[in-house]
């Protein structure tokens, strides 16, 4: 297991465990209110389009503690979602055309009943995604036959991995991360994960380890294949090129580091409409490890629940909510910075 | 505390058109040009601009490219090795003049 080196926020009992306290400190930075440059991009409000991906967050529980961890999550952490909450993720999933289901959280493998759930989805053909941190597959000797398990049910496996060396990815996922994310990637490859031919796909993702913003997708994707086929012997096929999004962890580690502000310009200055009209919200729905109903990851994590009446999947109405607007807030630069942000990638 | 170089200045460079436009708007245009893909491209420049900014010493140019450079994907590795090309480039320039000092010797010697 990952050498625990930090508590979460919420277990430190710190200030930016509460979101009000964070929403008020990216209010304090005194930049052009998101709102208004959607304004001048004819977006706001913010509209959906069609609903396609139902991202749900299984739980805060996690067995790594990553500096940037934007949903504060850890082994302190015990929020996860029940089989009950799951079952009406499966009822809302039922009034909707969407075509996928993106499991994440925390490590959602980490839900005792996270098997159960994705034997539900597959049974109803929806396209799986899982975001797995990938030492969860080293952790323990139960999680060791979780790539098979992920093949039997043709999951897409996202995971994250922000550099090709130990220095950067240990900094801020934690001491030994990369050696157990390269053990685990050999395990992936094994199974058929990420070899061409196989239909299993595997994607990284990469996020800046620090307060600067994501280089060239397809630049960066190049230089990721063959450092890790050369030097660890390890294939995939897509990377996504992540911008880290002021919230939580990564928020407080930009005020401790003395980068809040430039952060902040820096994001502002790069705002492009272009990625601000395809931003990730449009298209998802984001469900929480209680079952109420969010815009996005980052909007469940400052507790910005939906605007519409059924907030909770207990009362999801899927027309109620097509026809919402989108709850945006400074956070959002984050989004539209560059080529853009979102759980894919890049959006432009 | 008064400095010559004030981080803060960096975001005002564009102000140097305030005082003669036409020439400062003739240099950005330049700049701009310089530093989009051509036959090099955009991330091959920004990693020789960085061992430039040694060579030269430009704080400004130091701190801009370090993060363009991380914001390239650079790694540090990489980057200190760039910064070894300029020192290596400035000892070698200083020491291929040895060349000349020998020469001068020669020629004043017996
Ligand atoms: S970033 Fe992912 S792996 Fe890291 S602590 Fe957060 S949920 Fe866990
Ligand atoms: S932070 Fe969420 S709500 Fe804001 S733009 Fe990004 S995806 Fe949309």
């Amino acid at each position: 297991m990952a050498v625990l080196t930090h508590k979460s926020l919420a277990a430190q009992d710190h200030e930016l465990s509460e979101s009000d306290k964070q929403l008020k400190l990216l209010h304090e930075a005194g930049l052009t209110p998101f709102q208004d440059k959607l304004t001048d991009s004819g977006l706001f409000p913010l509209k959906p389009v069609e609903l396609d991906i139902f991202q749900i967050n299984m739980g805060k529980m996690c067995n790594q503690v990553c500096k940037h961890c934007h949903v504060d999550a850890g082994p302190d952490r015990k929020e996860i979602m029940t089989r009950e909450t799951m079952l009406e993720c499966l009822d809302a999933i039922d009034k909707t055309n969407c075509s996928t289901v993106d499991l994440t959280g925390g490590a959602p493998e980490m839900n005792p009943d996270f098997r159960w759930f994705v034997e539900q989805l597959s049974a109803k053909g929806k396209h799986i995604i899982v975001r797995c941190n990938l030492t969860i597959i080293v952790a323990n000797k139960k999680y060791n036959d979780l790539p098979e398990f992920y093949k039997k049910h043709n999951i897409e496996v996202v995971s994250s991995l922000p550099y090709f060396s130990s220095t950067k990815t240990d900094a801020q996922r934690g001491d030994g991360v990369f050696e157990q994310s390269i053990r685990a990637l050999k395990m992936l490859n094994a199974v058929g994960y990420g070899v061409e031919g196989s239909g299993l796909t595997l994607n990284l993702v990469y996020n800046p380890s620090g307060a600067f913003l994501p280089p060239d997708q397809s630049e960066l994707a190049g230089t990721f294949h063959s450092k890790l086929k050369d030097r660890y012997d390890v294939v995939f096929n897509d990377l996504f090129a992540i911008t880290n999004i002021p919230i939580s962890r990564y928020l407080q580690y930009l005020v401790a580091s003395g980068n809040y502000e430039g952060y902040m310009e820096k994001l502002v200055n790069a705002y492009n409409p272009v990625a601000a009209a395809n931003v990730m919200c449009r298209n998802t729905l984001s469900i929480g490890w209680d079952g109420y109903i969010y815009d996005c990851d980052f909007n469940q994590m400052l507790d910005l629940k939906v605007a519409a009446k059924g907030q909770h999947l207990s009362d999801f109405n899927a027309t109620e909510l097509q026809e919402r607007s989108i709850i945006v807030n400074q956070h959002c630069y984050g989004c539209t910075a560059g080529a853009g942000s979102s759980c894919g990638g890049t959006t432009t | 505390m008064k400095t010559y170089y004030d981080p803060e200045d960096l975001k005002k460079f564009g102000n140097i058109s305030d005082f003669q436009p036409e020439l400062g708007k003739k240099f950005f245009d330049y700049y701009g040009s310089v530093f989009a893909d051509g036959a090099l491209t955009k991330r091959e420049k920004s990693i020789i601009a960085l061992a430039v900014a040694h060579a030269i010493q430009c704080p400004y140019c130091i701190d801009a490219y370090t993060e363009d450079a991380m914001e390239r994907g650079y790694d540090e590795e990489q980057m200190m090795e760039a910064v070894h090309v300029a020192g290596a480039i400035r000892g070698g320039a200083s020491l291929v003049h040895g060349v000349q000092m020998m020469n001068k010797y020669k020629d004043l010697s017996m």
